[in-house]
């Protein structure tokens, strides 16, 4: 009896590679496609606001009154407006005020809802203070006080810091300390339930002190429902600010920002449509494709979720 | 159940006494000239006459006591007064919140913008309602078919295109182009007949449906997940497994316990409702409260500003205490003690 010579196949596993959290997190977010589509767009916009102005060097401050109310052409791919600014070149200029309003805002935000959420939900003494304050802060009627503020402090901040600058600090921190309360909710629901797990307890039994606990040990963990709110906090800021130019109480004319270019577009609906269309349809993509990355990050930061 | 009512609305006094500081303070303490807007030619002695007699002699806490005093004792008095044809203590010289601009009291000039407001912001809240359950429902039991796939996008691009931008949409196609509806809401058109109730509907289509998209894209959106939380509980296989019908399954048993967190997201939406009708009255020239609220900010009418801005607080803590208390009439599970 010869042994026979059979080889046992084993089945060839395929490579598996190290995978890290974000690693798995951004398999499964590949997998949302209304999310990768938005991922698109926004880069595409992006790339068009920063890098389209070096291609496309029409000054968008350039006033030619015998083009004025152009219909889109070659020379004006958007048309002009009733100065005969082009319409291409200002969006391109509002859109870089406008994104960086609300990535602005949304920091600020993120970062006094992650700050308040930490302490409130780590330090018992400090919850109910804090949790009031955010409550309180959720009856404050947004939109209202948005506007009066602006409105009554414009002019002083326009005297201190000038135009562009006044109204953009103004703009962005109203817009901000106006929004970090859900960010500082779900924080502080998240750190309740981490800071009761035992990796907190063994890094108190070595001595670790609190503050170090909550930056290395509790901030990590809370990250991802963070990143989910800060997606949400981004779409907000850009139509709270869109909506406030909207209301001419935003940036003024010369700094377009898209919500302005609709107020200033609004009143020649019928002479030149294109001057309403392109602003609108940019705030409408962008805040779209914020919204469903915000999903698609909601869906692939679930543990539960993931590798289904 | 009443005595958390009442424990309720107790604690709802300090945070609204600190929100009607917050209020009155920004716009107390903010540089702004309350003769501004008069003409120059009015001699100096003459100008701070007049601010003297806006009550600006004071100093901050005393206007704020006097504010207090006008808008939670005076105003109310006022009111009852008018609606039971009765006279309380001294009401000619009773001290009112008046608007600077027009010297006409505040509560007034409110109760004349309410209205509008109310119609067009109740009818596309009711719309909303109506559009978003079937939706959210639908899309919730057939998960993934076509229909969710199409009902979740338009619900998500309706959540995320702004009501400024799909009103004016609206108005380029539906009174620019096609010519049906017109692009400006009448507040002074009165119905009579059956012609002019025609004519009411249709200027109010347009206002009441960019309204509606926006919240019923919300509310669809959280039907769907509230549905698709209850259908696989437990309790769900049970009627089923018993024999029950998919429909009374899905409509007797499902449905009547996912409505109970979409009945408190209605209940607080009606306050955000109230500040988005503020741009739609802007764009289709509703004068309503949003409206006014903007004429006033406009012609730095500060009582007025403080009033409108008070009176939006007050609805959201108002809706705030509506929504707790629902849950507990709803929810069976819930006991507030």
């Amino acid at each position: 009896m010869t042994t026979a010579s059979s080889v046992v196949e084993v089945p060839t596993l395929p490579e598996r590679k190290y995978r890290s959290l974000w690693g798995d997190v951004w398999l499964q977010f590949r997998k949302h496609r209304l999310a990768m589509l938005g991922v698109g767009i926004l880069a595409i916009l992006v790339l068009g606001v920063t890098v389209g102005p070096l291609i496309y060097t029409v000054d968008a401050k350039y006033i030619d009154v015998t083009a004025a109310n152009a219909q889109p052409s070659r020379e004006h791919p958007f048309g002009t407006d009733n100065l005969g600014r082009d319409t291409l070149a200002r969006s391109m200029a509002g859109g870089r005020i406008s994104l960086s309003v609300g990535i602005t805002a949304m920091l600020i935000a993120i970062f006094f809802g992650t700050v308040t959420g930490l302490l409130a939900g780590y330090y018992p003494r400090l919850d109910s203070p804090l949790m009031r304050i955010t409550d309180m802060f959720l009856a404050l009627p947004q939109l209202p006080l948005l506007l009066v503020t602006i409105f009554l402090l414009r002019e002083t901040l326009r005297a201190a810091f000038g135009p562009e600058a006044g109204i953009f600090m103004l703009i962005v921190f109203v817009i901000g300390i106006l929004n970090w309360m859900p960010t500082a909710r779900v924080v502080r629901a998240e750190v309740l339930s981490i800071k009761e797990q035992e990796f907190i307890l063994a890094a108190k039994s070595i001595g670790t002190r609190n503050y170090r606990i909550l930056i290395r040990h509790i901030f990590p963990n809370v990250l991802s429902p963070i990143l989910v709110s800060a997606t949400l906090g981004l779409a907000g800021a850009i139509i709270n600010e869109s909506a406030l130019s909207f209301l001419g109480l935003g940036f003024p004319s010369d700094f377009p920002t898209w919500g302005r270019l609709l107020y200033d577009g609004k009143d020649f609906l019928t002479l030149t449509p294109s001057l309403v269309f392109w602003p609108g349809l940019f705030i409408s993509l962008t805040v779209l494709s914020v919204n469903f990355i915000g999903d698609g990050l909601r869906d692939a930061l679930d543990p539960r979720l993931r590798g289904r | 159940m009443g005595k958390y009512i009442i424990r309720r609305l107790l604690t709802a006094i300090p945070t609204l006494l600190v929100i009607s500081f917050v209020v009155f303070a920004i716009l107390d303490l903010a540089p702004n000239d309350p003769t501004g807007n008069l003409p120059l030619t009015i001699p100096a002695e003459v100008r701070a006459k007049i601010r003297e007699s806006l009550g600006f002699g004071e100093p901050f806490h005393i206007r704020y006591v006097k504010w207090m005093q006008q808008f939670f004792v005076n105003e109310p008095l006022n009111i009852i007064e008018e609606v039971f044809d009765v006279k309380i203590g001294d009401s000619e010289n009773r001290l009112r919140v008046r608007s600077w601009a027009t010297r006409s009291p505040v509560i007034d000039l409110i109760i004349e913008r309410t209205p509008q407001t109310l119609w067009v912001v109740g009818l596309s809240y009711l719309l909303a309602i109506l559009i978003a359950l079937p939706i959210g429902v639908i899309s919730a039991v057939k998960q993934y078919s076509i229909f969710d796939q199409v009902g979740t996008f338009v619900s998500m691009v309706g959540f995320s295109v702004p009501t400024f931008f799909t009103g004016l949409v609206a108005i380029v196609i539906f009174s620019v182009y096609l010519g049906w509806f017109p692009s400006v809401y009448n507040t002074t058109h009165k119905v009579t007949d059956w012609s002019s109730f025609i004519v009411q509907v249709k200027q109010s289509i347009m206002p009441v449906t960019v309204l509606a998209f926006y919240s019923a894209a919300q509310l669809a959106r959280f039907t769907r997940s509230s549905m698709l939380n209850n259908l696989n509980l437990d309790y769900v296989r049970t009627a089923r497994s018993k024999g029950l019908m998919e429909r009374v399954v899905i409509i007797g048993h499902v449905l009547r316990n996912s409505l109970i967190p979409v009945a408190t997201l209605v209940a607080i939406g009606i306050p955000q409702i109230f500040a988005g009708a503020i741009i739609t009255e802007q764009i289709f020239r509703v004068n309503g409260l949003g409206a006014l609220l903007i004429i006033a900010i406009q012609g730095a009418d500060i009582p007025l500003v403080q009033s409108l801005t008070f009176i939006y607080a007050l609805l959201i803590v108002g809706f705030n205490i509506l929504v707790d208390v629902i849950y507990g009439v709803l929810d069976p599970r819930i006991h507030y003690d």
